[in-house]
This record gives C-alpha cells, structure tokens and sequence, in this order.
C-alpha cells in the first residue's frame, strides 16, 4: 500500500523533526540549570518534551527510546515533586540522556530502526540517581519559584514542506516577470483603468514576493542552540574555562544559508576554543580573567548577515605562520619580511595551510581554515580575520541574505548570455587592441596578462564553454578584449568575455540533475525578457585552473585577500608607485580615479606645461619627479621608457595625470604618518611593507604644479570626474 | 486491461507514453542552449518560472536529425528527476489502447533501445512504441562533447 507508507513516512519524518527540536531546547534547559537554580517553567518543559517522546515512541513502536524516556520521565518527576534533590549528576545524567536519544533518532532516520545496542549503563545511571536517598550538595540544587500550572499555549505555527514554498517562491517570481510585461504595455496609458488596475497588482506583487522570501527565512540562533554544550564539553576536555556570549540569535537568513554556515561556523567556534583561548595559568599570567571569553554575535550590514567569531586568546602566531608559509614555499622570506601582521595572518585561509611541523591530531591553528572559507564561497560568502597578538581574535564572516535573489554582472561570449555572481567580481579590464594599452602575452599557450606587475592567468570564456565566435559582434567591441577578473578558490583570474553588460538582480534557479555533469554552471536565471540564461559557476572554473595549487596562484591569492576582503579595522588603502632612483612613494587609493599607461609619443605641450588627451579630454600631467626629486632629470626616464605610467585623478571637475616611473603594489595598513608635511607636497612618511614611504599629498601637488611657471594651465570647462 | 497513451511523432515512428506521467504540450518554446552537456541537451526552457530542461528525442534515439526548418513541440513528463521536456515532431492523440495487442519489443531493437522502448502496441495500420520515461530521460550515461 503506497499510501500508507507514504503516510508513515510522513508521521516518521514530523516525529524526528520534533524530537529533535526538543531535544534542543531541553539541552538549553538543562545547561541553563547547570549555571542557576532551574526554574519551575523550565522542568516543566524538560518534563513535557521527555514525556512526549515516550508517548510517540510507544506508539510508533521504538522501545529503546520508550525505556530511556521512561526512565528519565521518573527521575524528573521526582524532582519535579520534591523528592529527589536535583543535584549537578543529575543534570550530567540528564544530558546523556539527550545524547542517547540524539543518536537514536540518527539510526532511525537513517534505516528505520532504532538498531542493535542496549543503554544498560545510562539507565543504570537513571535508576541509581531514583534510588539515591543521599541528597548531594551542589551550588544549585533546589528549584525555584512557585508551582505553577502546565500552560500549553495554542500553537500559532505550522510545519510547511520546503517544497511547498520553493514552488510558491517560482510562482512568485513568475508573477513578477509577468506584472513587468503588463506594465510594459500599460506605461504609456496614464489615467486609464488599466492603468490603475496594473498600479495595484504591482504594488500587491511586490508584497506578495516579499512575504513569500520571508517565509523561508529563520532566525539563525537555529543553529546556534547547540554551541552552548559544544562549548562547555570542548572547554571542559580542554581543561579550559569559557564563557559564551551570543548575540543576535534573531537575525533571519534564508534556511538553506543557515543549513550551510553550520559546519563552518562549528569549525570557528572550535577553533577558538581549541587554539584561541589560553589555558586559565596561561592566562592569569598574562593579566588576564582565567575565564576566557567566546562571542558569537550576528547583524544585518548592507544587504547581507554578518557572522563574527571571536575569542580573547593569544591571538594567531604570525611567527610560526611566517616559519610554516615559508616552510611550504607558499612565500618567500624576501616576501615575508614585506609581509605585515595582517597579511601573514590571511595566509591561514590557502589550501592545506597548517602551522604544525607534523601532521598531527592537534595540529595548529589554521587547520581546515581553506575548508571553512570554500565553504563560504560556495554559498556567496567571504571570511576575514583580524587578530592582535595577546588579545584575541576575530572571525568575520559575511553571507548573503538568500541565496535565490543575487547581484550578479552579466556578460556575454559567443553571443549568448552568462551571469557571473559579483561576490565573486574583482574588477573588470578592457584592453583596447588598436592602442595596444597593455596585452595579452602567453606562457607556452597558457595566455596570461600583466595587472598591476602581477601575471593574471587568464580563461578565455567562448573556449572554455566550446562555442562559435559571435559574428554579430560591433568594432568597437571586437577591437577590444574584456577581462572579468574574478577571485575564486583562494586565487584569482581573468575571463576573457566577448562583452560586459550591467548588473542585475537575478533570482537563482537550480538546473536539473540532467546538467549535474555540467560543471561550469551553479544555476540558472530567468532574465526580464522572459529567456533563460546561465549562471557561471565560478569556483568551479577556478578549481580546474587548480589556482590553489601554484606557488604564483597562491601570491596573486594573498594578494587578492590583501586588496578585497575589508575588515573592521581595515586601515587604509594605499598604492605604492616608484619615481625616480628608489624614490618609494604611496597615495591613499580613495586619490586614484584610474590607472593609465600612455605612449610617450602622445604627450602635447599646451602653454607651459605638457598634456595628454584622455577620454576626450585635455589631461595636464603632473610630473611627481620634477616637483618632488628636482635633481633628477625628467628626459633621462623618458629616453628609457617609451610607455608613460600616469595615475589620474579627479580633482574639482577636472582631471590630472600624476607622472610616475612604475606602479608597485596596492596594500592596505592602518596609515601613522610621521614627519609630516617635511616638505611641500608630501604628507608625511610612514613605514609601509616594512620600508619607510614617503606619502604623497595629492591636491598639494596638483595646487603645487600649477604655481610652478611651467605648471599647468587648469582647464576652463568641467569635466566629470 | 486497457490503458491510455499520449502519442507523437518522432521520425518516421509512432510513439506513445502513458498520460497520467504527461505534465503538459507546448509548442516551440525559446530555447537557451548549454554549453558543454551532452549532445541530447538542446536547451533550457522556461515553463512559468521553472527552468526545464530540454531533451531531443530524436538524438536520444540515435535517429537523424530533422530538416532545421521543421517544426517541434515539447511535451513536459514527470521523469524520476523532476519534469522534462522532449523535443519531439509533432503531437498526436490520447489513444486508449488494449493489452492483447502489446508485444515486448523485438530482440533486434538493441539494449539500450529496448530499454527506453519497453513495447508494442500492434495498431491496425502502424506500430505503436512504448517510450519509458525513466531511461529515455536518464542521460548519466551519455558524455559530454570532449574537450580540446
């Protein structure tokens, strides 16, 4: 009979479901009550949810659950009534009992039955504390407050099947496309009743698909009712005090999100409490209350959930991580020494990273971190790390909203459309074929492209997927190549797309189970003309580049974390540049509009002073060299380059192009200028990459060329800058 | 025993699959092709939302492929892993069929054939096939175009 299995199976499915959710308020009860006397509403709901599972059980036919639940039922009957004290075996006792059940309610899940096995021992745990005439002392061990009456509550809540409102979401978003043709139509018929009737559909569409996203949403304290005893067990085997705090359990994020941060998140918490915090000796040493401090704290920020974990340990060891990274030729001493703290400690995210010698079961901090951040990437969501030496570490983590409505840019090669997920999105680069700005250069056919110094490998996009070249291209278009640079799978490179088009929001879709083979696409999108259009998996482009696993791969990886993944206390943006012999300088990246590298050969003298024409404009050029090192000679660099590195900036509607010899790097640090202002045009110098930098102050220059007799004749008309 | 089929034209052949498994018939819907999946992926559809896949049949029976300006229509079935559409020629009646007529189809067909077509129906003028939707959609086995 199918139907009666199918309602079995349906009756099994609601049973675990609610076993398990009592099982996990009872364990936040019982560890409540570990900490203060419990109360009488509490007990009663241990008792209610123990006597429930031995209902359903006895019903269902599972007699291992029935036996526990019936012994656990007596012993909190006992204590509910008085006559057995609560003491802290019980509640230990009480807390395996959780265990037990946990563990049935796997097997069962799993074949249907509870299996083979017997809980001898935990019953006869349950059977000798009924017994016990002694009462034990502990801190807390009474109940307090008045008897109170069971108070059930009408239940305001039901269980809806997932599928249910997966449906209802597609409808939705069916909906919307369709309110968008109507009013299409209708836009131009002002006053019309159709006009009104489209007005009210639409506003009645727009509330609709927001009451059907929030339907799938859930509070993520869902998955966070089981660090308390994760935490007190982990503390406890560690040897470690530790007290949890959690904060924001009511931040609401799409389930299949929830679903998918929990291992990650297990994984921080663990860690800091393994790696993070101190022992109590270690600590009262170092100043610091034995009790060490665990923070789990949630919030919403621009559109996406925040998830910060953090400890008040030792921090992470940049040493050792310097010693292991260097160890593994993931970076060279050379570099390290340039390395600063924030950087080195990034490196704990590469592939396999670890700070033991030797593989061990406690191996050092940094130990499945790359799991942890592919985790995250495979849902849309980045990790950072900020950690101080002595004083503990943050984890942050930022995951979308949902994972069914995403920005993601939209390209196209071969003449068809792909989405890419802007998470993933570094910036884009166009080359331009006819003015030869930079190239493409090739590594025995691998085809690579130089950004900022570093070699970017590079996808051509219509190769990868195998299709024709688009014949309906523009000039314009095939005259230039594209360059999406992505970061994926601790790396980054460039796809080399036919054209880049806007940014939209897209509602994911999953692709049947036909395409699993197909690896290149996570999804697809149903765009506002109503076609599909795929979605680029891009991770999984990136695996098969195998990024992670070239030493290059690995620097432009530290890189790309160093330049894109901003924390809280990010410090500032800089961009390092070269003038003249070791003339080592930095501008706030906030000063740089663009980066440019013109030939010599198109500089025009205009008045005084030299320009160049910009996107159809007249750019004056400032010559750094000139006004900063006046003993060198300009015409000396120019024999020598025949390309011109030109850094623009906008400055009051207009444009300036900042001469420098090369651009070095872009690095983020907190700025502590010393010196300032030693001379005209210079802020003052601050130790950058471990080298002392001159930072430039970039509206004193431009104010300072166009003082100089050969300065620069500013421009009548506006530009837009 | 008797039982109703959806019939259509795929080629030459007359092919029938039960009705109660035939979601809906559509005429020619725009297509998005994916790149990189097997051969008989012609493309993606969107059916009020949901995004299906679409199967050429006549690939999937190794039959020649149609003249490209003639017509298809999709009929979307309930395979073991959700709907699909097959691309098939055109779309004929419910025909309600008798048992007595259905003979296992003959041992020459080939396995893989025998597997998506589980029968025959011997009708007055023609032969009537059974397509199994669960084979004729389960396309694991086949590989994608290689790589170069």
């Amino acid at each position: 009979m199918p139907e009666t299995n199918q309602a079995d199976m349906e009756i099994l499915q609601e049973f675990l479901a609610e076993s398990r959710e009592n099982m996990n308020e009872m364990e936040c009860d019982l560890l409540a009550w570990e900490k203060q006397a419990v109360t009488r509403e509490a007990l009663d709901r241990i008792f209610r949810a123990v006597h429930t599972l031995k209902g359903t059980c006895g019903f269902l036919g599972y007699p291992r659950l029935e036996t526990i639940a019936h012994q656990a039922e007596n012993l909190l009957s006992q204590i509910r009534d008085r006559k057995i004290t609560a003491s802290a075996m019980a509640v230990t006792v009480l807390l395996k009992v959780v265990d037990s059940v946990r563990r049935l309610l796997v097997h069962i899940e799993q074949t249907g039955t509870e299996g083979e096995g017997n809980d001898t021992i935990l019953l006869s745990e349950l059977s000798a504390l009924l017994n016990a005439e002694t009462s034990e002392t502990v801190a807390h061990n009474d109940i307090a407050g008045d008897d109170q009456t069971f108070s059930g509550g009408t239940e305001s809540t039901i269980r809806v099947d997932v599928a249910l409102l997966d449906r209802l979401m597609n409808l939705v978003g069916e909906l919307v496309l369709a309110r968008n043709q109507l009013a299409r139509v209708t836009g131009g018929q002002n006053g019309s009743p159709l006009a009104g009737t489209s007005q009210r559909l639409s506003h009645i569409t727009s509330e609709l698909q927001q009451s059907v996203m929030k339907t799938r949403l859930q509070p993520i304290g869902n998955i966070w009712s089981k660090f308390p005893r994760l935490v007190r067990d982990a503390a406890m085997a560690e040897d470690k005090k530790i007290r949890l705090f959690m904060t924001g359990q009511q931040t609401e994020t799409d389930k299949s999100i929830i679903e998918a941060v929990k291992d990650p998140l297990t994984h921080l918490v663990r860690n800091c409490i393994t790696h993070g915090i101190e022992k109590p000796e270690k600590r009262r040493a170092a100043g610091k209350p034995e009790e060490g401090v665990v923070t789990i704290r949630s919030y919403h920020e621009g559109g996406q959930v925040i998830i910060e974990v953090s400890d008040d340990g030792a921090g992470i060891p940049t040493d050792l991580i310097r010693e292991a990274a260097i160890r593994r030729r993931d970076i060279t001493p050379e570099q390290a020494e340039a390395m600063g703290e924030h950087d080195l400690q990034q490196l704990i995210f590469l592939p396999g990273f670890s700070t033991a010698k030797e593989v061990t079961k406690l191996s050092g901090r940094g130990v499945g971190m790359d799991v942890v951040k592919t985790n995250l990437e495979r849902i849309h969501g980045s990790i950072a790390v900020i950690s101080r030496r002595g004083e503990g570490t943050l984890f942050k983590m930022k995951i979308p909203l949902t994972l069914t409505i995403i920005p993601a840019l939209m390209v196209k090669s071969g003449g068809q459309r792909f989405a890419i997920p802007q998470v993933t999105l570094v910036e884009l680069v166009r080359l331009n074929r006819e003015t030869n700005d930079g190239q493409v250069e090739s590594l025995f056919g691998a085809p690579v492209y130089r950004l900022r110094g570093k070699l970017l490998p590079l996808i051509n996009l219509r190769e990868e997927l195998g299709l024709e070249a688009d014949s309906n291209l523009g000039n314009s278009l095939a005259n230039s190549t594209h360059i999406v640079v992505l970061q994926a799978d601790g790396g980054s490179f460039g796809l080399v797309v036919d054209e880049v088009q806007d940014i939209e929001e897209i509602v994911v879709k999953p692709l049947s189970k036909h395409l699993k083979v197909v690896h290149q696409f996570s999804g697809a999108t149903i765009m506002g003309d109503g076609r599909v259009a795929l979605i680029l998996d891009v991770l999984s482009i990136a695996q098969q580049l195998h990024l992670g696993a070239g030493q290059e791969a690995r620097l432009v990886a530290a890189e790309a974390t160093k330049t894109t993944t901003p924390v809280a206390d990010p410090g500032e943006e800089l961009l390092l540049f070269e003038i003249g012999n070791k003339g080592r300088m930095a501008m706030k990246l906030s000063d740089v509009t663009r980066l440019e590298e013109f030939p010599v050969a198109e500089i025009e003298n205009e008045g005084a002073g030299e320009v160049i024409q910009y996107d159809g404009h007249v750019m004056p050029l400032v010559p750094l060299r000139q006004l900063l090192l006046p003993g060198q000679q300009e015409s000396v660099a120019r024999e020598s380059h025949d390309k011109l590195q030109v850094i623009v900036h906008a400055h009051n509607g207009s444009y300036y192009g900042l001469c420098v010899d090369q651009i070095l790097d872009i690095t983020r640090q907190p700025l502590a200028l010393q010196h300032r202002q030693s001379r005209p045009g210079i802020l003052g110098s601050a130790i950058i990459q471990r080298r002392v930098t001159e930072v430039v102050d970039v509206a004193g220059l431009v104010t300072l060329s166009r003082q100089r007799p050969s300065g620069v004749v500013p421009l009548a008309e506006g530009i837009e800058s | 025993m008797s039982r109703q089929l959806c019939t259509f034209n795929v080629g030459e052949h007359l092919f029938g699959v039960d009705v109660l498994t035939v979601q809906e018939v559509l005429r020619r819907q725009e297509m998005t092709p994916v790149p990189r999946a097997p051969e008989v992926v012609r493309g993606l559809i969107n059916l009020r939302g949901q995004i299906l896949t679409a199967l050429d049949l006549r690939r999937r029976l190794n039959l020649p492929a149609a003249p490209a300006e003639a017509e298809h229509m999709n009929i979307i079935v309930q395979a073991p892993d959700g709907s699909v559409s097959l691309l098939v020629d055109q779309v004929g009646d419910v025909m309600t069929v008798q048992d007595e007529f259905l003979e296992p189809s003959p041992a020459t067909l080939g396995s893989d054939l025998r597997e998506m077509i589980t029968g025959v129906y011997k009708m007055k003028d023609k032969l009537l096939l059974i397509l199994n939707v669960a084979s004729a959609t389960d396309i694991s086995e086949l590989a994608s175009p290689e790589r170069n």
